[in-house]
């Protein structure tokens, strides 16, 4: 299918194909009498990021960007830094403001927990096995979910960001992580140590 | 939210009493490639009405609301699935919604059909749960199942939910089974027990005679987890009727209490921020303080070790149904055994075992129907249906077809379902010449977890004869 979307006035402006029609089957059992019919079809979604969109584009400059509480009334949450990327506090609800998480990550991230598996579902992009690593960072309260793609993930383990800088998704894959201390040269093709 | 306000703490309260009054579960398999929706869902509801001597007819006169427990309506690429099986029943102009809280929905429909009678709304509801999980392949199954995690932080990661449940498994595996071998085979004796449970259930979709050598030889999905660790993918449907105390009499000669309760947590793990333990009853102050001396990791509370919702819907049950500790006051659990992991995870959060020592409910045998170290009955049998892992897991289906089964303890009558010839041959199945009446004796009170994803929404529901209430 060959398409494009833009914004346009605050409109989606949408170009070219975005589903395909294909003939159906029927779907019979052993003594050759129907049981159902298969419903094919393709299929394109837009989504807008809104307020994330800034950590998405973040991603292909080669910075992490999170969020911080900067309400001084807030009870629970002020000062605290979100990784997701919050664009409200989850206690106060105010707007929180964007922080640069770059040198932090690159100073203190630690595996907090991984896993590593074959299988995967449809759609799915990245090289099998995927070692999914959860991140921990000095300061900050949450633990990021994302993917190690040198070496072997451990509990505890200092890991740094790689960014796909070269030729962006613009998703949640353009950020993955490689041990401390790895060799530029060692990066997966389009991925960079950050700028 | 990681501080509660009094408010928050409130213990929910019924306006009036709310009855089961009836329930039942069509068969579970992994695909009817011919049969639709809605004649497992008939077949659910005739169920119930045998079981009250009562037909259809009779039973939707007193019907005046309906709770639809149905997640994945992208499975069955039907959106407003509710309104067909509404029409399909033949309850129109009733009232009617739709309820999805992920693998929490048989439980979430429970506590919405719960509520409209407790306020006085209805009194009487029909709560209708069904999945259809067999219009895909697997792989494709996969990818929806993950469209529930965050589609911009998790999904594109794999489009595997199970991966992102693994991370916490392996966490839990580290910190508290300590990466022991011992722990391993713990893990592994769930899924020989709840397996076997469903060799003698003629509604469970996987029954096997499994030895835990053969859970540790079977291969590996996300390690520690291994494929015979894991739930089933299952497509079938559950019911139940609830009423006021007039209409369950009328309808039926021993109705159960029920009480629902629900819990929720973060939709990611990732944004679960570090909190102190919120107690259950059966616990006291400072009896945490230790932890992280004794399992070094494990002081970060819910961390990735612990699944706050289940302990917040728990904390509301229990003060509710006025149990003190589970242990003592329950006569049997339906656990939401999604992994084994996960299984004894669930243990410390609602009570059954403090944080930390779940493995010694499995290893002390309490968790079987009859102590496999001291041939007495097990203090307080789990899964005895199969769990997730033998009989099914349906997910909307899933939380009502639990709380059946306990009400098929309580009634005494767990023989008379399970054993009965005709049903296992209108199944298509051969009732096993070693067929086991599970029946707990005395069972007077139970509980079912009905639980989301990573742990988004959990649910308790707590079924208990009235004559043995604790509340009152």
């Amino acid at each position: 299918m060959s398409y494009s979307v833009d914004v346009v006035e605050n409109r989606y402006r949408l170009r070219g194909e975005f589903h395909t029609i294909e003939p159906n089957q029927p779907i019979r059992n052993e003594a050759g009498e129907l049981c159902g019919v298969t419903n094919p079809r393709r299929l394109v979604h837009t989504h807008s990021y809104g307020g994330e969109s800034e950590f998405f584009s973040g991603l292909a400059e080669g910075r992490l960007l999170g969020t911080r509480c900067e309400n001084a009334d807030c009870e629970v949450g002020y000062q605290s830094i979100f990784i997701p990327f919050r664009i409200h506090c989850p206690d106060c609800l105010q707007r929180t403001v964007t922080v640069d998480l770059t040198e932090v990550a690159n100073r203190t991230a630690t595996v907090h927990s991984f896993m590593i598996t074959e299988r995967t579902g449809a759609f799915n992009t990245l090289e099998k096995p995927i070692k999914f690593i959860n991140i921990e960072f000095e300061g900050v309260c949450t633990i990021l979910m994302s993917y190690l793609l040198r070496g072997e993930p451990a509990i505890g383990d200092r890991v740094v960001p790689i960014f796909a800088t070269v030729n962006p998704t613009y998703t949640i894959l353009d950020l993955a992580w490689v041990p401390e201390g790895t060799d530029p040269g060692e990066l997966p093709e389009g991925f960079t140590f950050s700028k | 939210m990681i501080t509660f306000s009094k408010q928050q703490l409130k213990t929910p309260r019924y306006l009036r009493d709310v009855y089961l009054v009836t329930g039942g579960n069509s068969e579970f398999r992994r695909a009817f490639p011919e049969k639709r929706t809605e004649e497992l869902c008939i077949e659910a509801l005739q169920e119930a009405c045998d079981y009250i001597n009562t037909s259809p007819q009779e039973l939707k006169k007193y019907v005046h609301s309906c709770y639809y427990g149905h997640f994945a309506d992208h499975f069955g690429d039907q959106l407003l699935g509710e309104a067909v099986i509404h029409d399909r029943l033949g309850l129109d102009p009733l009232g009617n919604v739709g309820i999805k809280t992920g693998g929490a929905t048989g439980g979430s429909t429970l506590w919405e059909a719960a509520k409209a009678v407790a306020s006085g709304y209805s009194d009487c509801v029909l709560a209708m749960g069904w999945e259809r999980m067999d219009e895909v392949p697997t792989d494709e199954g996969n990818n929806y199942i993950s469209c529930a995690a965050d589609k911009d932080w998790e999904t594109p990661l794999g489009h595997i939910y199970t991966g992102y449940y693994a991370v916490m498994a392996q966490r839990y595996w580290q910190i508290f089974g300590k990466e022991e071998e011992s722990f391993r085979r713990t893990m592994a004796e769930i899924a020989v027990k709840n397996r076997g449970y469903a060799c003698h259930n003629p509604f469970a979709q996987a029954p096997m005679k499994i030895t835990v050598d053969d859970v540790l030889n079977s291969p590996v999905v996300a390690y520690p987890l291994r494929a015979l660790d894991c739930c089933l993918m299952s497509v079938g449907a559950g019911c139940a009727i609830l009423a006021d105390k007039e209409t369950a009499y009328a309808l039926t000669d021993t109705p159960q209490l029920i009480y629902v309760t629900a819990g929720s947590h973060t939709l990611r793990v990732a944004d679960r921020r570090d909190m102190e333990i919120p107690l259950l009853p059966n616990e006291k102050e400072g009896q945490y303080d230790d932890l992280e001396k004794e399992f070094p990791g494990g002081g970060r509370y819910p961390g990735f070790t612990s699944f706050l919702a289940a302990r917040m819907c728990a904390y509301y049950a229990y003060h509710m149904a006025g149990i003190k500790d589970p242990t003592e006051d329950l006569d049997l659990v339906e656990l939401h055994d999604a992994f084994t992991i996960s299984d004894i995870q669930t243990y410390e959060d609602i009570g059954i075992r403090p944080y930390g020592r779940g493995r010694t409910y499995v290893e002390s045998g309490e968790c079987y129907h009859t102590n496999p170290q001291t041939n007495a009955p097990g203090k307080l049998p789990a899964n005895l249906s199969g769990g997730l892992i033998g009989c099914m897991h349906g997910v909307g289906a899933t939380g009502i077809m639990q709380t059946i089964e306990c009400m098929y303890h309580l009634h005494g009558r767990h023989a008379e379902i399970h054993g009965d010839e005709l049903r296992w041959e209108r199944f298509d199945k051969r009732k096993p010449d070693d067929w086991q009446d599970l029946q707990v004796e005395g069972a007077n009170r139970a509980l079912a977890i009905s639980h989301a994803g990573v742990g988004s929404h959990v649910t308790a529901t707590i079924v208990v004869d009235p004559d043995h209430r604790l509340d009152k």
